[in-house]
């Protein structure tokens, strides 16, 4: 009981993961791809901050009279990932746009048809 | 009545509030949650809801896009700026220590300015590529 | 006892959206269960004792990329066929579940020697965060030690963040900065295609 209380969100995590890789793979729409990508980035932002949460931590900002904080690392890498993620986003997005003003589609396999390259 | 009328009233309303906390964002990301990029998102979500009310005419009219392209790497140059005048003030690359008489003064400077061009970079660069996606497809 | 269960709570509304984005067809209702997800996702950030993050999250999230996914729609409108609606798929869904499976499985088989949720005597809590914790009100003077890490321990990290940021804008320029109208040219149509 203890173990499936202190893994719990590490497993919903991982579903989560998992739920965004199958949109990437499985569907054919350009832009439901995307949102599957943004979908696994955020469940992985959460397996990094899940383990530098501390039971009973304060968020890292000092103040007088707290002992026990949660760990700085973990937030400082993710705020790093966030804003990069937005940037891949926009490009992928930007490049979504042009493909459909090539192909006059965002379906996966009619551009494909039309580009006969499958 | 305008059938606009509701939403450009309470844009006006909103619109310098929101820039007033992206400001109170970006300089106290010292002492509370906050800092560069929280700011600079903020910052440019009041011109995107200027741009969604008021038209892209209008909010391009406002925010020359030349000005944002200076903007955007005018942030970049002011970080590596500041690692530049650390090295000809004597010590490393981005060692704050020798900006200021004391090591913790020296610091909050370094960290003030570093904070400020990120906040900027950031700022230009969402508004970028907002007008970028919202002019494309207009004559 | 509390954080428990909101905790729970937050991570089953977020499994549920998610799985709610896969098996719905509307492009612009996924759009829109994306920025609930997202502000969910900042939700439980919050919870987690990381304010910073969860700033950033709900910022960037729910705000610009729900924007840019609205203007990517608006741009890539075909009425010709119905509009926002995804095409229902050609293949059979049996090869990705698998493969879905499997490597959940794996990553499940992973997580089975990570030390418990919230345990303060985990090895990432006990090397290099301590220093930081302890250290960087007395060396930086800034409370904050997410932004005395970022802007000062670690400067060069964000620095070429700044710059992935700056190219990130460059590229979206070179790409759909120009003012075309929008005119579909088809592969077959044209022979070469030689837009800038």
């Amino acid at each position: 009981m203890d173990f499936l209380i202190g893994h719990y969100n590490y497993w919903v995590v991982i579903f989560l993961m998992m739920v965004g890789l199958y949109t990437v793979i499985s569907r054919g729409n350009l832009i439901k791809k995307v949102i599957g990508l943004n979908i696994f980035q955020v469940s992985v932002f959460f397996l990094y901050i899940s383990i530098g949460t501390v039971a009973g931590g304060a968020a890292p900002i000092f103040a007088e009279g707290i002992k026990v904080y949660s760990n700085p690392l973990p937030h400082v890498l993710i705020l790093t990932a966030i804003v990069v993620g937005v940037a891949t986003t926009a490009l992928a997005l930007a490049l979504v746009v042009r493909i459909n003003e090539a192909y006059d589609s965002i379906e996966e396999d009619e551009i494909h048809e039309l580009d006969h390259s499958l | 009545m305008k059938p606009n009328l509701i939403l450009h009233v309470v844009a006006k309303f909103l619109i310098p509030l929101i820039i007033v906390f992206s400001l109170y964002v970006q300089f106290h990301g010292d002492f509370g949650p906050g800092g560069g990029f929280q700011a600079g998102v903020i910052f440019s979500a009041a011109f995107i809801l200027y741009a969604l009310v008021f038209g892209l005419d209008a909010a391009e009219k406002i925010i020359p896009s030349q000005w944002l392209h200076m903007l955007a790497a005018l942030g970049l140059v002011l970080y590596a700026g500041v690692g530049v005048v650390t090295l000809l003030l004597g010590g490393n690359y981005l060692d704050y220590t020798v900006l200021g008489a004391t090591q913790i003064a020296g610091q909050h400077l370094g960290i003030l300015l570093v904070e400020l061009g990120v906040g900027i970079t950031v700022g230009a660069v969402m508004l970028i590529i907002f007008f970028a996606f919202a002019g494309r497809g207009r004559t | 006892m509390i954080d428990t269960i909101i905790n729970i709570t937050l991570l089953a509304f977020l499994a549920t959206t998610s799985v709610a984005i896969v098996r719905m067809t509307n492009l612009f209702a996924i759009v829109m269960l994306f920025g609930i997800f997202s502000l969910l996702s900042a939700g439980l950030f919050v919870v987690m004792d990381a304010p910073d993050v969860a700033f950033t999250e709900a910022a960037v999230g729910a705000g610009i990329s729900t924007v840019l996914m609205l203007a990517t729609l608006a741009l890539t409108r075909n009425s010709s066929k119905t509009p926002y609606t995804e095409a229902s798929p050609a293949h059979r869904p049996w090869l990705p579940l698998i493969v879905v499976a499997v490597t959940g499985a794996a990553l499940v088989y992973g997580t089975w020697d990570i030390p418990s949720f919230g345990d303060p005597n985990a090895p990432a809590q006990t090397h290099v965060a301590r220093y930081y914790i302890e250290n960087s009100i007395v060396e930086t003077g800034v409370p904050n030690m997410v932004t005395a890490v970022l802007a000062s321990y670690r400067g060069f990290d964000t620095l070429g963040e700044v710059a992935v940021v700056y190219t990130a804008g460059v590229a979206v320029l070179l790409l759909i900065g120009g003012r075309r109208p929008k005119t579909a040219v088809k592969l077959k149509d044209k022979g070469e295609q030689d837009e800038a």
